[in-house]
């Protein structure tokens, strides 16, 4: 197996007194899409979130290319190239798809570089750029998600972390949505998905972890736990 | 798409641009000779556009980056007291007090922010009461620097190349049109900057905005600091122009009449503040007639302003339809 790109180690993270995320390991290649899911509660946007340097671990550490980042702060972690598309498309209503864009990009000087990487958003999302004029809250909500995830590329990530793209919107749309984090990877991207739904990020992961109460409880290809039968009575609907 | 081509804006060739503002300009320049306003019109001007300037630099920090102040007349005060202050003790120039004003009032602003800048939504906004009420009562009780609540009397009034401003030969009008377009001109293009995007990413989402690599902190106090020296070049010249300074001058009402005006204009929107200023300086002296009633009126519209319109006049965004890119159809038949 080739060294990881980002890799866990025992990480505990805590809110106050609660202790959500209980000593969790992880290892992440470089150009693999690793899908996290688990039920409500399990702690998987705990997890992105510590990552991200949302949260601070109380134990444990974060390697990413060889440095911890576990005490880096939020706009750091994004500087070295790990960007979350936060749960919920948290796009800015009141700004328009273009603005939206260049805030991904806020922490980058390279204007040439920048220009290339608005021309890579908008091929990859045809609708944003019919739309670049438009304030994001009259978007709809697949476009919306779309905005996000093109926000999060701006900042020319090494490692995405997406949480729960495909909340709320229609099957279609998810279908279009798990299609278009295919088209990432291919750009050379790392993905680490956190996923409701079970059946399409295993069908589109490379390898996946399931959490359950902040514990990793089984880890193998997305292949594997697919057939699976504890996944399958759990997260898959026992088909 | 034709009807893109028939609506085109008159305005919108460069040529046409240049020739509005000129005539603007020489249309306000000739105003207060023309003996068509009395002396009592042009102050109301003067002070419309002093507010415009205070409720633009209000409009950075509450309706740019969503930190809602009601102490902003603290900073005036700070502004106001520092340019007052170093005339009677150095008897500087206005300009270099005025300069000096606007540093100490932004000096102040980040003395203000560093501490408040973990506080959000009203939190904020009750320290920045408070703050206004410290300012005010460090006025009143030191008394052997600021003189207290006999204040600062018989301020001088600028003077440039021998010309010294009045109200009568339009001088205070001008230069507080001169600062006007100048604080107008600094705000757009900060709105419209980098750092404008950070304020409003602040503003619509704070998390989202961290995720990006905006250091929210560092941006609040930046907006704080840059709102606050703008008020305080506001309060210096304030104190010239009506050449009285006491500790009641920028009290807690002109902190209320400048977030009104915000507020009445539209939060987010520059020609709000101006629209804004106008319709809440003029009101009152439309109003007179109705003498001791009019603050009932006065009352009365910003109550319905809120009931129907609480983005304001020009703020937020209207529900007028987008207009697509040429080319492009609309989504969805």
């Amino acid at each position: 197996m080739p060294k990881p790109i980002l890799e866990l180690k025992d990480i505990n993270t805590y809110y106050g007194m609660i202790h959500a995320v209980k000593g969790i390991n992880m290892e992440i290649s470089k150009g693999e899409i690793v899908a996290l899911i688990g039920s409500n509660g399990a702690g998987k946007s705990t997890t992105l979130n510590t990552i991200a340097g949302l949260l601070k671990p109380k134990k444990g550490q974060i390697i990413y290319d060889g440095k911890d980042l576990s005490h880096s702060s939020a706009a750091e972690i994004v500087k070295m190239g790990i960007c979350l598309s936060p749960e919920g498309r948290e796009v800015f209503p009141d700004l328009s798809v273009q603005d939206n864009l260049k805030l991904g990009a806020f922490t980058r000087k390279d204007r040439a570089m920048i220009q290339r990487d608005y021309d890579k958003v908008y091929s990859l999302f045809p609708r944003l750029y019919e739309r670049k004029v438009q304030v994001a809250k009259t978007l709809s909500g697949g476009e919306q998600q779309m905005l996000a995830i093109g926000r999060a590329l701006m900042s020319d990530p090494k490692v995405l972390l997406l949480d729960e793209p495909s909340l709320g919107l229609s099957p279609n749309l998810v279908m279009l949505i798990f299609d278009l984090i295919k088209d990432i990877k291919k750009l050379g991207v790392t993905i680490l998905l956190v996923e409701q739904n079970a059946k399409m990020a295993l069908k589109t992961a490379d390898r996946a972890y399931v959490l359950e109460t902040g514990r990793i409880t089984l880890e193998g290809t997305g292949k594997q736990l697919l057939t699976d039968d504890n996944v399958r009575k759990a997260y898959l609907g026992n088909i | 798409m034709k009807h893109n081509n028939a609506k085109k804006n008159l305005l919108d060739t460069k040529p046409k641009k240049i020739a509005a503002l000129v005539v603007m300009v020489a249309l306000v320049l000739y105003l207060p000779k023309s003996g068509l306003l009395s002396p009592y019109l042009v102050r109301i001007l003067t002070m419309i556009s002093l507010y415009s300037m205070l409720s633009l630099s209000l409009n950075l920090l509450t309706g740019f980056t969503g930190l809602v102040s009601i102490g902003h007349a603290g900073f005036c005060a700070v502004g106001g007291y520092t340019s007052a202050l170093m005339w009677q003790y150095l008897g500087l120039p206005w300009l270099v007090t005025a300069i000096c004003g606007m540093i100490m009032a932004g000096v102040v602003g980040l003395m203000l922010a560093a501490p408040t800048s973990r506080l959000s939504g009203s939190y904020l906004t009750i320290a920045t009461l408070g703050f206004g009420e410290i300012v005010k009562m460090i006025a009143l009780n030191w008394q052997s620097f600021t003189g207290g609540p006999l204040g600062v009397n018989h301020i001088e009034r600028p003077e440039f190349f021998g010309i010294t401003l009045t109200t009568f030969n339009g001088g205070f009008f001008y230069l507080s049109i001169i600062l006007t377009a100048l604080v107008t001109l600094f705000v757009y293009r900060i709105v419209n900057s980098k750092m404008g995007r950070a304020f409003m990413a602040i503003r619509d989402d704070s998390l989202a905005a961290t995720m990006m690599g905006v250091d929210v902190t560092a941006y609040k106090m930046k907006s704080f600091v840059i709102s606050a020296a703008i008020a305080g070049l506001g309060g210096a010249f304030y104190v010239h122009f009506v050449r009285f300074l006491d500790p009641n001058t920028f009290n807690f009402d002109i902190s209320i009449i400048i977030i009104s005006i915000v507020i009445l204009g539209g939060t987010g929107s520059i020609p709000g503040s101006f629209l804004g200023a106008a319709l809440l300086i003029s009101f009152p002296e439309i109003l007179r007639f109705a003498s001791e009633y009019r603050f009932i009126i006065y009352g009365l519209i910003l109550v319905l302003m809120m009931r129907f319109k609480p983005e304001g006049i020009l703020g937020g965004h209207s529900h007028r339809p987008f207009r697509l890119m040429k080319g492009v159809e609309s989504y969805g038949n």
